[in-house]
């Protein structure tokens, strides 16, 4: 108890004391979950929105695998990024491996699938409402989908929310494929992991911290962008 | 002054019906209906629920295609949105906007400008008796009010023909009577309304044409005083005694 309350107290110094390690982390993890999330919904909003609205045969299977990999496991996306980026690997040209970039990489493929599977239901939802007014209106297929994304965009918004959360809180695709480097690759996950280890339980806690705040400060936006719009636009 | 006011035909109607036919899972919903429907007078297409109204409707509206039979209108129709008949469905569909931007939503599709956009969306709010909740979310509106909503949304576009579909089966009397009213003023604007009931009692106050329909068919089609003094089809008959079907 004395250890722990001492690590909470030096924790909490660091926090306030803005120390210039932890801030350089945080700012590494926001840095790169950001980016992941960005590319994750520039390419699974688009991919969402055909998969609710396009008919094409295996399109079941499709919404099957989808769901499937939004339980994917981190690590097994490390893995596999770190095959495709490891020097042997089809992407070992780049040479990124082990850098801030082949982790944005690694955590968009863990993101897209959320993005993709969590906009493709909404987006479906709404299109079955839609459909017939939106064809009546005579909308065109670009028309009825930009309709919809603007229509449905306060549960695209908390969907990118709850990937980010999953990225930045993430700590198995960073570890392999940025490999925890001390001030280039190493985040708020794989430094708790790696002070715990050691025994710096200070640095660890105050990171722990911070990520709760951040990972509840997500959820808190999303609960309340989700109640202001029910009231506000129905 | 004076100018020559003689032009081509520029009316969509009379609209034809010739042997047109929809079939659904094997099922045959529309059977062979021939029909003409011309200007003037709001036309109610009744009959009891499953006769096949809705899908009639659709069929005339462009959004089914028959399996067999051919729905022909006075003039062609273009694909886009510029076309000169609309739709209020049974359940309005509002879009997460204002009242307002939902009329003008229809106006954009149909390749109106913005200024003369908002004017004319403005002008089908306020005829519908909406303008003071103009500003309003749509999703947001009663029952009744997202229904007048849907019905400035089709107005607005200046159709000559709207098509109406039970545009008041959900409400309670007093929104009824505020569809009802919205519907007659667009109607005496020279718009003109097919609408299909189920319901005795609208049919009655807004039809001055009644279309019998049960089962796929058309039963019975005669002027509205006609019909409610006395019909020649046992079905329509009992329908109108409030018999089930």
């Amino acid at each position: 108890m004395g250890t722990i309350g001492l690590a909470l107290g030096q924790a909490a110094e660091l926090i306030v004391g803005l120390d210039s390690q932890l801030v350089r982390i945080v700012g590494l993890s926001v840095g790169v979950s950001l980016s992941a999330v960005l590319i994750a919904t520039l390419i699974g909003l688009p991919m969402g929105a055909t998969i609710a609205v396009a008919r094409f045969p295996g399109r079941q299977a499709a919404i099957v695998l989808l769901n499937a990999l939004l339980g994917l496991p981190a690590v097994v996306v490390g893995l596999l990024v770190y095959l495709l980026l490891s020097r042997a690997g089809p992407l070992g040209e780049l040479g990124i491996l082990f850098t801030p970039a082949a982790m944005i990489f690694a955590q968009s493929v863990l993101v897209t699938p959320i993005i993709v599977a969590f906009s493709r239901q909404a987006i479906e939802d709404a299109w079955r409402e839609y459909e017939e007014q939106l064809n009546s209106l005579g909308a065109g297929p670009l028309q009825a989908a930009l309709t919809l994304l603007w229509d449905c965009r306060f549960s695209l918004l908390t969907t990118v929310l709850a990937g980010f959360g999953r990225a930045v809180a993430e700590v198995g695709t960073v570890m392999i494929v940025g490999g925890n480097i001390d001030g280039v690759t190493r985040v708020m996950t794989t430094a708790i992991a790696l002070e715990t280890s050691k025994g710096d339980l200070a640095l660890a806690l105050a990171l722990g911290i911070i990520l709760m705040g951040l990972v509840l400060t997500l959820n808190a936006t999303a609960h309340g962008i989700i109640g202001i719009a029910k009231r506000r636009y129905g | 002054m004076g100018e020559a006011t003689i032009r081509a035909p520029s009316t969509l109607l009379p609209l034809r019906l010739e042997a047109v036919s929809f079939e659904a899972g094997g099922q045959r919903i529309i059977d062979s209906i021939s029909l003409e429907i011309g200007q003037g007078g709001l036309t109610v297409i009744l009959g009891p629920n499953g006769a096949g109204k809705s899908v009639l409707m659709r069929l005339c509206h462009g959004l089914l295609t028959p399996s067999s039979g051919r729905v022909i209108w006075s003039l062609p129709q273009p694909s886009n949105g510029r076309r000169r008949q609309a739709m209020v469905f049974q359940r309005p569909v509002m879009l997460r906007r204002s009242a307002l931007a939902n009329v003008a939503y229809g106006l954009k599709l149909a390749g109106i400008g913005p200024r003369e956009r908002h004017a004319r969306a403005l002008k089908a709010i306020a005829g519908v008796g909406l303008a003071k909740l103009a500003g309003r979310s749509a999703r947001v509106l009663s029952g009744g009010e997202q229904q007048r909503v849907a019905l400035a949304r089709a107005w607005a576009l200046e159709p000559e023909v709207l098509f109406l579909d039970e545009p008041t089966a959900n409400l309670d009397p007093s929104a009824t009577r505020e569809v009802e009213s919205a519907i007659a003023g667009i109607g005496a604007a020279g718009t003109k309304i097919i609408m299909v009931t189920h319901d005795l009692g609208v049919a009655k106050r807004l039809g001055d044409e009644i279309i019998f329909i049960h089962n796929g068919r058309i039963l019975e089609r005669s002027g509205a005083e006609m019909f409610f003094s006395g019909v020649s089809s046992c079905e329509a008959a009992a329908f109108i005694k409030g018999e089930l079907l």
